[in-house]
């Protein structure tokens, strides 16, 4: 061989070398956390031992948990002037409405909206007056609701097929009779949001509560969302998938697993309008939810507590509460003339020692999630449709992903953050939730960037962080039979001076339930002390 | 072995078709005249495969061996080619003779393999059945390569793209026969070569929109002067004799020899309507043409401008062609520049009590994107409101009413839910069409009496002709651009994508 041949040869197998290097490149790794609830502290509450009470504090009422529930519970006990504490086991309120922020962005960690209120949530409305996200009524009484705060435009795109299309119903590739089915399944939809029933209440309605009792449509719940669109004939792939993904992004679980009066009252419950948006409009914020979960914590903030375990609860006339504090390592006693007890069900019936009634947690099960919030350097992109507020993935396992900085009014944000939402509903919420605690947080990242970058090789080198929270407990599932069931409907009995406020006595994890929740078991308390003028 | 040259055949034919079909459409894409250029490329291609068969008759030895030299050379070379001539473009004055020696060159290497093929395969088949077999191969490779071009090719590869991959190919054609065939001289050091250029194709088809992007430059009319890519946008300007002109991601802002029409339309309707003016706003406009012509009334105390990007304020107060036409304007004393996003400096100078203006010029590029959707929306308009005087007035440019109808009277009737008084006008600019602007305020607009001196197009009886819609572009119903439905935008994409695919 001679040299001029030698060195072609060696060129050659340098430039493979070089180039198998750079194909098989390891994906670096991206420095980030994964937070969860403080499932350590939690699970101690199911035996673990405590000092005893060190001292004994007196209010009028003690809310237990600090999350919508919660805090609206405050809010409406603080507007009556109230003597009261409430009491949070992690170091921030907000429950899944919680938010984080970092030099780019505020970011949500869990809800991220809320649709346009109907004329039923009351409460929410007022809210919404209150905090300035309703700035007035027109002539004809519809809200106005304030410009920033209505989701911009475009507010939802769908990958399908290896593009961007505008809007969620798929539509690329889709046929007539896909079609026809879609347009056949929305008149039917909407005559539900239209149905009352035979005692006058709308068919499907928000707060859960108000809608109608009629036996008829009350049926539906006993039957899972799959099994009425079997039996309507609703066969399409598309509109299926476009259903499941409705109910795992609203209740964590797919169309085997909610019922058809849930899968419907997705559908059929919004009726929500406004004066300047179209009835579809959702309202949002940077930091998602977590932007109610700063108003109404400044408005208390005076009687919050956070860092607060509550580890018994002992009913009575005068109930009492015990407070671990896992800072000081003491536990201080809190004598109350009535209780709140804004948690889920299944951390309430732990709670809750001897008295005059039994708290049952059967029946209520939750979807564990996992959500990741991705900072990234640019924009992500792709074919077809513009960057969208929600950004859908079909058929994916996780969900998609949001923009936290979509409503920024700047022209072009150079950096962004965005939130990508995985329901963790492979397997039941037991064994789900168990695989999920056994992930290290690089299994996760892995996970999470293996999707991402599969979506958005664009975005390949430019995911600054990668922070993670996992929810066991996310949001209530309302499987068939659960929310006209028995279970729930003792939940709702009130025991004073012990109440109850929490999303998952709706069936439904919303806003709308929670917040409702809260102001009503407050006006319970007001009443049951003497308190409401 | 023999089977599969045959089948090679089929993959050579196909890769050669599909170099001539990429070296067709890019002439004509670059050059324009699709007729001319396919006629004269593919004649080109065809007499230079001529030449290749006739000399392939000097090839005496080692037929195989020069056949999978021939192979890498044509992948390179043609695989490689449309890249080459997309980056050229610009850069060669000459760019016909590197577009047809390329041609040439390619076609040549073409026109060897199928002679040196016929002779390597003589002893194996009779000569009857070789000659069928060969050309069948031929015309079916010829076949598939002109039906995949235009259904999958050009649409999901591109040009780049599609000419790497077949490089590829012709190059796999190499690494097979050098790693399969029998003593073929000087095999190891080719087989190296033909990884490398194998390679050297993947890397290229890999990084395929890297050198569209380079590219870009090459569908500018008029020579590019200078070129920069900010955080925000691409910016070029183009010289083509006394004509400079401006590019914002490639869409015109201005040519030289007519904006003066433009900027005095712009201008001077409003402006010469108050009594006097002394604060002024402009949003957009860092090319201080605008300015320019805002200068020209004396009683302006202070300009305020609003540029998001401070790469265009710069440029067009540093280079010496921009600052002849701005009249050196962003030097001036009065001038506040403020690099930041419109909407957010609004509502921040809102909220910190900036006193308010008496002029307020919109001059943003059309609203072709949701981002700048924002400031024509009417959450945008109302937030004005706080830096306006009941006597201030406002004027936005408001893209052509003639090509975008619906888009032009959506912004007048986004103005008119906002609580202004709207005027439409507008005016003849030759390297833009039929242009349009809207005043807004909180009284109706009354035509100025009289315009400063020395204005070359605007006068009181040209601003009577602006004020005319004829039925062609007369009011339609817009409808309202808000944040949460940006109307406005889906009107600009429908009605000018229409403009251009109807040209």
């Amino acid at each position: 061989m001679n040299r001029r041949h030698w060195l072609t040869s060696a060129a050659g197998l340098a430039g493979a070398a070089a180039a198998g290097v750079w194909l098989h490149r390891a994906p670096e790794t991206v420095p980030g956390e994964l937070l969860g609830a403080d499932h350590a502290l939690g699970h101690r509450l199911r035996g673990g031992t405590f000092p005893a009470p060190s001292e004994t504090l007196t209010t009028d009422v003690l809310v237990v948990g600090g999350g919508i529930a919660g805090l609206a519970a405050g809010l409406r006990l603080r507007d009556a002037s109230a003597d009261f504490l409430l009491a949070e086991l992690e170091e921030e309120v907000g429950g899944n409405s919680r938010s984080g922020a970092n030099a780019i962005s505020a970011y949500p960690w869990g809800a991220h909206y809320v649709p346009l209120p109907t004329k039923e949530s009351v409460e929410v409305r007022r809210l919404f007056e209150r905090l300035g996200v309703i700035t007035g009524y027109d002539p004809a009484g519809l809200p106005v609701y304030d410009d920033y705060m209505l989701c911009a435009d475009p507010d939802e795109r769908l990958y399908l097929h290896g593009r961007w299309q505008d809007g969620l119903v798929p539509l690329l590739g889709v046929g007539a009779n896909e079609r026809a089915e879609y347009q056949r399944f929305f008149d039917h939809m909407a005559a539900y949001k239209a149905l009352r029933g035979k005692d006058g209440r709308r068919a499907f309605s928000i707060p859960i509560d108000t809608s109608s009792g009629d036996p008829e449509l009350r049926a539906l719940d006993r039957l899972s969302f799959r099994a009425w669109l079997d039996r309507e004939g609703y066969q399409g792939e598309h509109l299926r998938w476009l259903l499941d993904y409705s109910c795992r992004d609203d209740y964590g679980a797919g169309l085997d697993h909610v019922s058809a009066w849930a899968g419907i009252h997705y559908f059929a419950s919004r009726n929500g309008r406004a004066s300047n948006a179209e009835h579809d409009t959702v309202l949002t914020w940077a930091a998602g939810n977590g932007w109610l979960v700063d108003k109404l914590r400044t408005a208390i903030a005076d009687h919050v507590r956070t860092r607060a375990l509550a580890i018994r609860v002992k009913d009575g006339e005068r109930p009492t509460v015990d407070l671990y504090l896992p800072d000081e390592n003491r536990v201080v006693r809190v004598r109350a003339r009535a209780v709140v007890l804004a948690v889920p069900r299944f951390v309430a019936k732990r709670l809750l020692h001897g008295g005059r009634f039994a708290t049952n947690d059967q029946g209520f099960e939750y979807s564990p999630w996992l959500v990741a919030n991705l900072s990234l350097d640019h924009l992500p992109s792709g074919p077809g449709a513009d960057l969208a507020w929600d950004n859908v993935v079909y058929g994916s396992a996780m969900l998609g992903y949001v923009v936290s900085t979509h409503q920024s009014l700047a022209m072009r944000p150079k950096q962004t953050v965005i939130t990508w939402y995985w329901p963790l509903d492979h397997l039941p919420p037991a064994a789900a939730r168990q695989q999920a605690l056994g992930r290290s947080t690089e299994e996760w990242k892995h996970l999470i960037q293996t999707e991402v970058l599969h979506l958005h090789p664009e975005l390949k080198g430019a995911i600054r962080r990668i922070d993670l929270r996992l929810w066991g407990h996310a949001m209530i599932r309302p499987r068939p039979g659960f929310i006209w069931g028995e279970a729930r409907q003792q939940a709702l009995r009130q025991h004073p001076p012990i109440f109850f406020a929490h999303s998952d006595m709706a069936g439904i994890s919303i806003f709308e339930e929670a917040y409702t929740f809260g102001v009503k078991a407050a006006e319970g308390v007001l009443d049951h002390l003497g308190l409401r003028v | 072995m023999a089977p599969l040259l045959l089948v090679s055949v089929f993959v050579i034919a196909t890769c050669g078709l599909v170099y001539e079909l990429v070296a067709g459409t890019l002439a004509s894409y670059l050059l324009g005249d699709s007729v001319t250029q396919f006629s004269t490329v593919i004649g080109a291609y065809l007499s230079a495969m001529g030449i290749g068969s006739w000399l392939s008759r000097y090839v005496r030895r080692n037929l195989v061996g020069v056949f999978a030299q021939v192979e890498i050379l044509v992948g390179a070379l043609g695989g490689g080619s449309a890249a080459l001539l997309f980056l050229l473009f610009e850069r060669v004055e000459m760019f016909r003779i590197v577009l047809y020696a390329d041609v040439l060159a390619v076609g040549i290497l073409v026109g060897i393999e199928i002679p040196l093929l016929l002779r390597i395969l003589k002893d194996r088949f009779e000569f009857s059945d070789l000659v069928s077999r060969v050309f069948t191969f031929d015309y079916a490779g010829a076949l598939f390569a002109s039906i995949l071009f235009p259904l999958l090719l050009v649409p999901h590869l591109g040009l780049i793209q599609t000419g790497f991959l077949f490089g590829m190919l012709n190059v796999m054609v190499a690494v097979w026969l050098l790693f399969t065939w029998p003593d073929i001289p000087g095999a190891r050091p080719q087989r190296g070569l033909a990884l490398a250029v194998l390679l050297a194709l993947l890397a290229g088809f890999i990084h395929a929109e890297d050198i569209t992007g380079t590219a870009e430059a090459a569908t500018y009319p008029g020579k590019v002067i200078h070129a920069q890519s900010t955080p925000y946008q691409r910016i070029v300007l183009t010289r083509s004799g006394q004509d400079l002109r401006l590019y914002l991601n490639g869409n015109l802002q201005f040519s030289s020899l007519d904006e003066y029409r433009y900027h005095e339309a712009l201008v001077h309707p409003l402006m010469a309507s108050l009594a006097q003016p002394k604060r002024v706003l402009i949003i957009g406009g860092g090319d201080g043409l605008a300015l320019r012509e805002i200068l020209k009334y004396t009683s302006v105390q202070q300009v305020v401008m609003v540029d998001l990007d401070p790469a265009m304020t710069k440029l067009f107060a540093s280079n010496p062609l921009l600052t002849a036409l701005n009249h050196d304007a962003l030097a001036s004393p009065k001038l506040h520049i403020v690099n930041r996003d419109a909407f957010v400096w609004l509502r921040d100078a809102a909220a910190a009590g900036e006193p308010a203006f008496d002029a307020v010029l919109i001059d943003l590029p059309d609203p072709s994107n949701y981002s700048i959707g924002k400031l024509y929306s009417l959450t945008f308009y109302r937030a004005l409101h706080d830096l306006l005087k009941a006597e201030s007035r406002i004027v936005v440019q408001s893209t052509s009413p003639l090509v975008a109808r619906k888009t032009y009277w959506c912004v007048a009737d986004t103005l008119a839910a906002a609580g202004y008084q709207v005027t439409p006008y507008h005016t003849y600019v030759p390297s833009f069409g039929e242009w349009g602007f809207l005043l807004a305020g909180q009284r109706p607009w009354r035509a100025p009496g009289h315009y400063p001196t020395g204005l070359r197009f605007v006068n009181a009886e040209e601003t009577a002709n602006m004020l005319h819609f004829p039925a062609d572009m007369a009011y339609v119903e817009g409808g309202v651009q808000r944040l949460d439905n940006q109307l406005l935008v889906r009107h600009f994409d429908e009605e000018w994508s229409a403009y251009q695919n109807a040209w």
